[in-house]
């Protein structure tokens, strides 16, 4: 994983709440047995038409949103299957970042795996996120992980965007120094060899073949 | 001593290590593994020269696109789909160069990886058990903690046997009095998901409690654990008692003789302390649950069969009306019908929610002597190739395909639509499954969730209807 530093550019809007992870990334991509190559999957049944030509009125095919790192999305965004496709797709399509009033549990982890960070913050600064794109789909939403700062300028009228976010100091310690967390745990090897001696001997055991 | 739950309990017997500011480091006593979200985290092992740690804690089962044809399980027809045969290829491979124990299709104990945890005795209370699946929580059932995890940590379990994870926060929901006659676990679990919504779990683990849910079979509680994901919740379990030991005793790989002794002793301590706290409680009033049936797009969209679908003018506000608005647009609704007035293609028996062999003899009590309703194509897959069996032996099978319903294979089948059984587009179906997402069953396929009684009347009268009018036993 590479480290994660600030993130700045254009948003794409995804204004539904409960955007479950079959959206994200349909079923009949999981297929693939590699890792990479996801993006042009991302959305599929909401960003093509019947006939595979790309449904003109989704907001990631929408020209002024194009190039677009930041997602800014509903409630719940990633409920639904725990496949970390979702997260692979959106991070080859180019996404860096997704901000929204709330994450299901698993598709955050699997972000903060694959480098993705998830923002949460309150439904209203989302909404004048939501706001502010639709006046000015040029706007630049910054994301600062090491700062914790979500910021976008003012629109016209509209009042910009500047505020702190929470996020877990682990994930957050990991993205910003791409670290392998596997390599971090077997640091600890010893440890997991001493707490297995302590087992006690009616735990499930699989007969190996 | 503190009062406990027993997460807090179950946590406390599996940490390895524990520092300030970082995560608790988990042991985990069972990994199971499917053939999907596996095969990028045996790449992941295998580029970074590490090895599987426990293969001896490692189960393989292939579950997700295995076709459920038996003519192509057999080998009498080819399997048509290249990727989906490199991906079973592929955990082959895996499994044979890591040396874990996998069952194949075709083979007896192969199925669904949620149904032969338990049925084989592997799923035990007290154990910590994850899997690349949101619908691990099914094996809370047994008081285990047991959880849903993405390919990175399915690549850190193998190569550790441990993750890093923090506490998370507790959900009482306790479910008062009885259920009703004529209901099911998977009508209290709907009923539940509607009043805590899709994402009321979110950050938490529920322990359902209560007489409806102590009440309940084994075979019940697993259903309510399974759907604690559509809730949101990272994790559901039902603490252990007689009825779980009595599931668990003399299955294969339960624990034997002294072993099984020590181990009964020990799960008896796995409940909650008079004095515990949790950090949400929600009661549930067994008695208000009824048939229930989704009309929309979530789990959460349910409404009790005797209920109309709701309009517009019901929904609380106006980003709910929005949501209702696209839900009945692709489920083909207008909002205020009656269920018995929709028209059926399909009906859909199986899945980790509803393929045990309970379902299916709930199934065929209720066809029994009845013939599936013309235009009707009705599908019936066993969750594991054991369930398959006893279903043969009980002559619960003859019953089905008499009827005129499909009598498959096991696996996951239309529950996802990744094998070629699917909703074409705008076919409407009644299943037994746990999502009705856009797209789940098939492309632009509509899913009405319902249990496995209810799902049978809708096969034998081709409209979505109360059960209860056709349970001559009610
Ligand atoms: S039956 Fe459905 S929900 Fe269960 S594991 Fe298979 S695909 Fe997932």
């Amino acid at each position: 994983m590479q480290p994660v530093s600030a993130i700045r550019g254009r948003a794409c809007p995804i204004d539904s709440n409960d955007v479950d992870t079959d959206q994200i990334i349909p079923k009949q991509y999981l297929k693939r047995v590699e890792r990479t190559g996801f993006g042009p999957f991302a959305f599929a049944e909401w960003r093509y038409l019947d006939d595979g030509s790309p449904n003109p009125d989704f907001a990631m095919n929408r020209p002024e949103h194009a190039g677009a790192n930041v997602l800014v999305a509903g409630r719940n965004f990633g409920c639904g299957s725990s496949r970390e496709h979702a997260p692979w797709a959106l991070e080859d399509a180019g996404f860096q970042a997704i901000v929204a009033p709330s994450f299901a549990d698993i598709f955050r982890t699997n972000c903060g795996k694959v480098g993705v960070v998830c923002v949460a913050l309150d439904d209203e600064v989302v909404q004048r996120l939501f706001d502010l794109i639709a006046a000015d789909p040029g706007v630049e939403v910054t994301v600062d992980l090491e700062a914790q700062r979500v910021h976008a300028p003012a629109v016209s009228e509209l009042e910009g965007v500047d505020v702190t976010f929470d996020i877990d100091p682990h994930t957050r310690h990991c993205l910003l120094n791409g670290l392998d967390d596997i390599g971090m745990t077997l640091e600890h090897e010893d440890a997991i060899t001493t707490y297995e001696a302590t087992r006690p001997s009616y735990t499930p055991l699989v007969p190996t073949p | 001593m503190t009062a406990k739950t027993i997460v807090e309990k179950i946590w406390d017997q599996h940490v390895v290590r524990s520092a300030e500011g970082e995560p608790d480091l988990l042991y985990v006593d069972l990994h199971l593994v499917h053939e999907v979200t596996s095969p990028q985290a045996f790449d992941g092992i295998r580029q970074a020269g590490r090895t599987v740690r426990r293969p001896d804690l490692t189960l393989a089962t292939m579950d997700h696109n295995v076709p459920t044809d038996p003519r192509q399980v057999r080998g009498e027809l080819p399997l048509q789909d290249e990727l989906s045969v490199a991906q079973m290829e592929a955990l082959r491979r895996n499994c044979e160069e890591f040396g874990i124990r996998l069952f194949q299709m075709g083979s007896r104990n192969q199925g669904i990886v949620h149904i032969i945890g338990p049925e084989l005795g592997l799923t035990q209370p007290g154990a910590v058990i994850v899997c690349g699946d949101s619908h691990t929580a099914t094996h809370g059932a047994f008081g285990s903690l047991a959880f849903g995890i993405g390919t990175s940590e399915v690549e850190h379990v193998l190569a550790t046997q441990t993750l890093p994870q923090r506490l998370p926060r507790s959900l009482a929901i306790e479910v008062a009095g009885p259920l009703p006659a004529g209901t099911t676990a998977k009508d209290l679990i709907l009923h539940i998901l509607s009043v805590i919504g899709v994402d009321g779990g979110v950050g938490h683990v529920i322990e359902y409690r209560g007489e409806a849910i102590r009440d309940l079979s084994m075979e019940g509680r697993m259903t309510i654990c399974n759907m604690s994901i559509e809730g949101g919740a990272r994790a559901g379990l039902i603490a252990p008692d007689e009825t779980t030991f009595a599931y668990l005793k003399d299955r294969p790989y339960a624990p034997k003789g002294d072993d099984w002794d020590a181990a009964v002793e020990a799960w008896r301590g796995l409940v909650t302390d008079e004095g515990a706290s949790f950090d949400r409680t929600v009661h549930i009033t067994a008695a208000d649950v009824a048939p229930t049936v989704t009309w929309g797009t979530t789990p959460a969209q349910s409404v009790r069969i005797h209920e109309r679908v709701p309009t517009l003018d019901d929904a609380p506000d106006e980003g709910t009306a929005r949501q209702w608005q696209r839900a009945f647009d692709y489920m083909g609704l207008q909002g205020g019908e009656a269920f018995g007035d929709l028209h059926l293609d399909k009906v859909f028996i199986g899945s980790c929610t509803n393929g045990r062999i309970e379902d299916l003899r709930a199934v065929a009590e209720v066809v029994q002597g009845q013939r599936v309703a013309d235009g009707i194509q009705a599908m019936v897959v066993p969750g594991s190739g054991l369930v398959k069996a006893a279903a043969e032996a009980e002559g619960i099978a003859e019953v089905l395909i008499e009827a005129g319903f499909d009598w498959r294979e096991p696996g996951c089948s239309m529950c996802l639509g990744m094998n070629p059984d699917q909703l074409a587009p705008g076919e409407r179906a009644a299943s037994t499954s746990n999502r009705n997402f856009e797209g789940r069953q098939g492309f632009k396929g509509r899913t009405h969730l319902v249990s496995p009684a209810m799902a049978a009347a809708a096969a034998i009268t081709g409209r979505i209807v109360d059960v209860r009018e056709h349970l001559p036993s009610v």
